[in-house]
C-alpha cells in the first residue's frame, strides 16, 4: 500500500490537487479530499485488459492494424469523444489530419453556446485564484453550481483566508433561474443564497432585462417571467457597487435555442460593468472530461476549435456541420472513432457504422465495436496534462498505478503511424 | 555525416566576419575546422556567389502561451483566408495573423529562421506556452517568464522584504516556469486594473500596495543581473500606445539607474503629443536616449498595414483599447493573482493618420539607433503585424529608395510628421546579420548560437543575393537546422524538433517555505503541482532542454 498525496483530478474541471490516495496495486482509493465526482472517478477498477477486434482479445499490433486498415478504407472518418488528456489529444490531432477525419469533442454542442459568443464579440473573463481572492459578489446564472462542482464553495468562496476581502464569510450569492440542489451556497456565517427562480428557457429574457438595468435603462414592466423587476433591479445595483463581481454560467446547462445569445448578452454586461467605473469578469464553467483541453490542444494544433475537418487536407472549422451526431444521422460519415479516456460510462453514439472505441478500461457496449482498444486513464495510469475549467491552468496529472495499459497517446500514434 | 558548404559569402557578424568567401565544414550539427585532406566529405553544397548567415532567431516573437490560442479562437474568420495543406512531411494548419503551431515552425524556417523566444510566459500558463511550443516543428524556442504583477511579488515589495529574498523567488521562478529571461509587462498596472485602476503612471502607486512601476523595475533588474541571467530585465513599459508616452519612455530608461534592460515593442512607446492631431513622433528622442545609454537595448515592434490581432498580458492598456478591434470582437482576462491578458484584432491602415505615423516611428528608431548590436528585428509578432512580414521590414530598413516610395503612399499628414524622408541610413547585410543572427543570440545568452564559428550549432541560412532584399530574405535556397538540411528554395523539405533553451539560476531553498504557505493559503494548486518539471518537455521524446550559462558562473 503506497499513500500518494497532492494528486490532481482531472474529473471535476476545478482542478482540485489536494487529494489523498492509497494505491494497492491496480486498487485505488481516495482517503482524503474526494468528492461525489472525483472519487468514484479515480476508484472505478479496471475489467478489460486485453484490446479486441470483433469481440474476440487479440494484441495491441492486432488491434492497431485493424483500426488502421478501418481508416485507411474511410473516405470520412470521425473522431468523436476526443476525452482525454494533451498528449492524447495531440495524437487524435495527428490522425486526423493523416486520416481526413473530422474532430469533434463530444460536448462541442454544449461548449458552442460560449465559441459562438466568444467569435461574435468576445468576453472579459477571471480564473480561480483571482475568485478566491477578490470576489466580492458571485451571480449564478443557470446553473446548479455545487452540482456541477461539489467543492467550489468550499474552496473558491469559503475560503477562510483570501488576500483581498478581509471576510470571505460576506460575499454575496444569487442564483438565477437554477435554485442550488443543497447548501454549499450557504455561507459560514448561515447566510443563505438568494434565489431569483425561472426556467431554463425563461433566462434570455432575464438576462436582457438584467442587461437593461445595468445600463440604467427604463423597465415598465413589473416583473419577468415571475422575476420581480425590482429583484433585478437590486442585482444589477450589487453588481455594479461590488468591486470584484463575478458572473458564472455553464454552456452546458444552458440547454434550449440560441442559448449562445444569452451567453453574449451576460458577456456584454459584464463588459458594460467595466465601464461603470469598477471591476466585473464572467466565469464560464466546463473542463471536463478533457474538454477544455481538446479546444486548447485543436486550437495550437490547427487553429480553430475542437469541430473542425480535415478531409480536404487542411482544417475547417464549422460548429454546426461537423457535429458527431449530426453526421451519423445524415450519412456524411463512415467510420466513428470514440475516444473517451477518462468515463467508461460514456459510451459512442449508436451507429451501424464500423467503429474502433479507444476508451477507458471498463465500457460496456450495446453493440461490440469492431476495434476496442482499453487505454489508461490519464493522472491514473500514466502522467499527463489537462486542462482546469478556467482554461488558463494545465494541471500536471501523476501516474499512481503500473497498470500496463497503454495511453491515449500511445495508440493514436500507434495507429498514425500504421496509415 | 562531414558536410562541406563552399565558397559561400559568409555574413557572421559574432566571428568578425563581413561579407568574406569561405567554406564552412559540419560534422554532427556543429561546425568543426577543415578536415584533413583524406577525410570524406559525406555531402558538398557549392555556394559560390550565395550569401551565408547563420539561422535567425526571432527574440520577441508571440508563438506559446494561453493568450495566443485565445486570439486564434477568436478569428476563424481570418484563419479561413490562409488554409495550409498537409503534404507527406508537414502537417496542416492555418496561416496569417495568428497561425497554428506547425505552421509557424514551418514559415519561420521557410524565411531562414530557426529559433523564436516567446516573450510572456505567465508563470501559471507557463505549461501551456511550452506544450505550444513544443508542438513547433524544426525553430528552437525559449520563454521569458512574466513578474511584476503578481501578488507574491507586490507582497514581497510591500513587506519590504530585501533583494536577496526577491533574487531567491525571481530564480525560483525562473526555474519553476523553465525560463531563459525575466519579462516585466507594464509593471504592476496588471495588477492594478484588478484593484480598477485604469492607467498606472511610473510613480503612480497601486492601490492596495503603494508600490510604483519605478520600483518594480529597478528590483527585477536588479534580481536579474545579480542572478547573472544574461537576457537583460525585458520590459513593455508603462502607457503601452499613448500618446505622450514618450517621456514615460525616457523616464524609464532613467529610472533603471545604468542596469541593464530591454525595452521591447520600444515604438508602441515613442509618442508625442504634438500637432494637430496631439500624437507625433518620439522616435528620434528615443534613439537618442538609446544611443547615449548603452545599458539599454530595444526591439521595435514595427507595425506594417493589414489585418492583425494584438495579444498582450498587459490587460489594462488593452482594455483602453477595446474601442479600436476591429473587427469588433475582443477578450480580456485577469488570471490567477499571476497576470491577465487582453487579446484585440486591429486592422492597421495607411490611410489611417495614426498607424501611418505609427509605421512612420517605427522605421525612424531603427534607422536612428547607431549601434545594431542593441536593436533588434521584431514586429511583436503578431502584435505589429505578423512575423511573415520580415522580408518586407528588412526591404525597407535595406533600401531608401523603396522606403520613400511607401512613404509617400501613406496619410499626408503622417508624412508631414515624421523625418523617415530625410534620413539616408540602408542597413547594410551585415548590420542585418547582426539584428537577426548574432545580436539576439548575445542578448539572449545563448551559447553556441547565432554564429558560424567552430564549435557552434550549425543552423544556417543561404541566400541567392538579390536587390530587392524582400525577395531575397523571404525565400532562402538553403536552411540547415542543427546541421540537418530543413528547407530547400524557400520550402520545408525535412523536419526535426528544436530544444528548448532555458537557464538555472540558483536559489535559497527556504524560499520554498514561504511560497508553500502563500500557495496553501491564497493558490488554487499546490506549489509543488505549480513546479514544471525537466520530463514534462523531454517525456514525449521529442522535446528536450538546454541549459545556458548565466555570468559570473562558469
Amino acid at each position: 500500500m503506497t499513500e500518494i498525496t497532492e494528486v490532481p483530478s482531472p474529473f471535476c474541471g476545478i482542478g482540485t490537487d489536494d487529494l489523498t490516495i492509497q494505491v494497492d496495486g491496480l486498487t485505488v482509493q481516495v482517503s482524503d479530499n474526494g468528492c461525489a465526482v472525483n472519487t468514484p472517478a479515480f476508484e472505478q477498477a479496471i475489467t478489460d485488459t486485453s484490446a479486441r477486434v470483433d469481440g474476440l482479445e487479440v494484441s495491441l499490433d492486432v488491434a492497431v492494424a485493424k483500426a488502421a486498415e478501418l481508416l485507411r478504407a474511410s473516405n470520412q472518418p470521425v473522431i468523436g469523444g476526443c476525452a482525454t488528456d494533451v498528449n492524447g489529444m495531440r495524437g487524435v490531432m495527428a490522425v486526423a489530419d493523416k486520416a481526413g477525419a473530422v474532430v469533434d469533442n463530444m460536448n462541442f454542442t454544449a461548449a458552442r453556446r460560449n465559441f459562438l459568443a466568444l467569435q461574435d464579440t468576445g468576453w472579459m473573463n477571471t480564473t480561480l485564484a483571482e475568485i478566491k481572492n477578490r470576489c466580492d459578489y458571485l451571480l449564478v446564472v443557470g446553473v446548479d453550481l455545487e452540482g456541477f462542482a461539489p467543492r467550489f464553495f468550499e474552496r473558491y468562496l469559503w475560503n477562510k483566508e483570501s488576500m483581498f476581502l478581509d471576510n470571505t464569510s460576506a460575499r454575496e450569492v444569487v442564483y438565477l433561474g437554477k435554485a442550488p440542489s443543497g447548501d454549499a451556497s450557504t455561507s459560514p456565517a448561515g447566510a443563505k443564497a438568494k434565489v431569483l427562480a425561472c426556467a431554463d428557457a425563461d433566462l434570455p429574457e432575464v438576462m436582457a432585462v438584467l442587461r437593461a438595468l445595468v445600463k440604467n435603462k427604463k423597465i415598465v414592466a413589473e416583473s419577468v417571467c415571475g422575476i420581480a423587476v425590482s429583484d433585478l433591479q437590486a442585482v444589477a445595483e450589487q453588481l455594479k457597487m461590488a468591486k470584484y463581481g463575478v458572473v458564472t454560467w455553464a454552456a452546458g446547462a444552458l440547454n434550449f435555442d440560441q442559448a449562445e445569445l444569452t451567453v453574449q448578452m451576460l458577456s456584454e454586461m459584464v463588459k458594460d460593468i467595466n465601464t461603470m467605473n469598477t471591476r466585473c469578469s464572467g466565469f464560464p464553467l466546463g473542463g471536463k472530461e478533457g474538454d477544455q483541453t481538446a479546444n486548447q490542444v485543436c486550437g495550437w494544433t490547427s487553429a480553430f476549435p475542437a469541430r473542425t475537418r480535415f478531409s480536404s487536407g487542411f482544417p475547417e472549422y464549422d460548429p454546426f456541420l461537423y457535429d458527431t451526431n449530426a453526421m451519423l444521422a445524415n450519412g456524411e460519415a463512415d467510420v466513428l472513432v470514440w475516444v473517451q479516456a477518462f468515463n467508461s460510462g460514456s459510451v459512442p453514439p449508436a451507429t451501424d457504422l464500423p467503429m474502433i472505441v479507444v476508451a477507458r478500461s471498463g465500457m460496456t457496449f450495446s453493440k461490440e465495436p469492431d476495434v476496442f482498444i482499453p487505454v489508461g486513464t490519464p493522472g491514473i495510469d500514466h502522467a499527463g496534462h489537462a486542462y482546469r475549467l478556467d482554461n488558463v491552468v494545465a494541471i500536471r496529472l501523476k501516474k499512481l498505478r503500473d497498470s500496463g495499459l497503454p495511453s491515449t497517446a500511445d495508440v493514436l500514434n500507434a495507429i498514425e503511424h500504421a496509415l | 555525416m562531414l558536410i562541406k558548404l563552399t565558397g559561400g559569402t559568409v555574413y557572421d557578424p559574432a566571428s568578425g566576419i563581413d561579407g568574406q568567401v569561405q567554406t564552412l565544414y559540419v560534422q554532427d550539427g556543429r561546425f568543426v575546422k577543415q578536415p584533413a585532406a583524406d577525410v570524406k566529405i559525406d555531402k558538398e553544397y557549392d555556394l559560390k556567389g550565395k550569401v551565408v548567415m547563420s539561422g535567425a532567431i526571432d527574440m520577441h516573437t508571440h508563438i506559446g502561451g494561453g493568450k495566443g490560442n485565445i486570439a486564434r479562437m477568436l478569428i476563424p474568420e481570418d484563419h479561413r483566408k490562409d488554409p495550409v495543406y498537409r503534404s507527406d512531411i508537414t502537417r496542416s494548419g492555418c496561416g496569417h495573423a495568428m497561425p497554428s503551431t506547425f505552421t509557424t515552425g514551418y514559415r519561420y524556417a521557410e524565411m531562414g529562421y530557426t529559433a523564436g523566444f516567446e516573450p510572456a510566459v505567465l508563470p501559471i500558463n507557463a505549461r501551456q506556452a511550452h506544450m505550444e511550443m513544443g508542438d513547433i516543428p524544426i525553430l528552437d524556442k525559449g520563454g521569458y517568464v512574466m513578474l511584476g504583477s503578481d501578488d507574491y511579488l507586490l507582497r514581497m515589495l510591500t513587506a519590504k522584504k530585501d533583494q536577496k529574498a526577491i533574487n531567491d523567488y525571481v530564480a525560483w521562478t525562473m526555474n519553476a516556469a523553465k525560463a531563459i529571461g525575466v519579462k516585466v509587462v507594464n509593471p504592476g498596472g496588471i495588477n492594478a486594473f484588478k484593484f480598477n485602476q485604469r492607467k498606472l503612471e511610473l510613480d503612480e502607486q497601486n492601490a492596495h500596495y503603494g508600490v510604483s512601476p519605478r520600483e518594480i523595475l529597478k528590483v527585477l533588474a536588479t534580481a536579474v543581473k545579480e542572478l547573472g541571467v544574461k537576457h537583460p530585465l525585458h520590459v513593455h513599459g508603462c502607457n503601452l500606445g499613448v500618446p505622450g508616452n514618450v517621456e514615460t519612455t525616457l523616464d524609464t530608461i532613467q529610472g533603471v539607474g545604468g542596469l541593464p534592460m530591454h525595452l521591447t515593442h520600444i515604438q508602441f512607446h515613442s509618442y508625442g503629443t504634438e500637432g494637430d492631431f496631439k500624437f507625433s513622433s518620439g522616435g528620434a528622442a528615443i534613439a537618442e536616449a538609446i544611443n547615449k545609454n548603452k545599458n539599454i537595448t530595444a526591439d521595435v515592434g514595427q507595425i506594417l498595414f493589414g489585418q492583425t490581432i494584438t495579444a498582450s498580458g498587459d490587460n489594462m492598456r488593452q482594455h483602453a483599447n477595446h474601442g479600436f478591434a476591429n473587427p469588433n470582437k475582443w477578450v480580456c482576462m485577469d488570471i490567477e493573482c499571476d497576470a491577465g491578458c487582453g487579446v484585440v484584432p486591429f486592422k492597421y491602415r495607411d490611410q489611417n493618420f495614426v498607424n501611418a505615423l505609427q509605421w512612420a516611428i517605427g522605421l525612424e528608431i531603427f534607422l536612428l539607433v547607431d549601434d545594431p548590436w542593441r536593436v533588434f528585428l521584431t514586429t511583436d509578432h503578431p502584435n505589429g503585424a505578423p512575423f511573415t512580414t520580415y522580408p518586407h521590414l528588412i526591404r525597407l530598413l535595406m533600401d531608401k529608395s523603396f522606403r520613400n516610395d511607401m512613404l509617400a503612399t501613406i496619410h499626408p499628414e503622417a508624412q508631414k510628421m515624421t523625418t523617415l524622408a530625410s534620413i539616408d541610413r540602408e542597413y547594410s547585410l551585415q548590420e542585418i546579420a547582426i539584428l537577426t543572427r548574432a545580436g539576439a543570440a548575445k542578448l539572449i545568452g545563448l551559447d553556441d548560437r547565432g554564429s558560424l564559428g567552430e564549435g557552434a550549432w550549425a543552423d544556417i541560412t543561404v541566400y541567392t543575393d538579390n536587390a530587392d532584399r524582400e525577395k531575397m530574405f523571404e525565400k532562402p535556397d538553403y536552411v540547415f537546422k542543427d546541421g540537418e538540411l530543413v528547407v530547400v528554395d524557400g520550402k520545408v523539405v525535412h523536419t526535426k524538433w528544436g530544444t528548448t533553451h532555458i537557464v538555472r539560476p540558483d536559489w535559497d531553498i527556504s524560499v520554498e517555505q514561504d511560497l508553500q504557505k502563500y500557495f496553501d493559503r491564497f493558490m488554487t494548486m499546490k506549489v509543488g503541482n505549480f513546479k514544471i518539471s525537466d520530463d514534462e518537455i523531454t517525456e514525449d521524446g521529442r522535446g528536450s532542454l538546454t541549459t545556458h550559462t548565466l555570468n559570473g558562473v562558469a
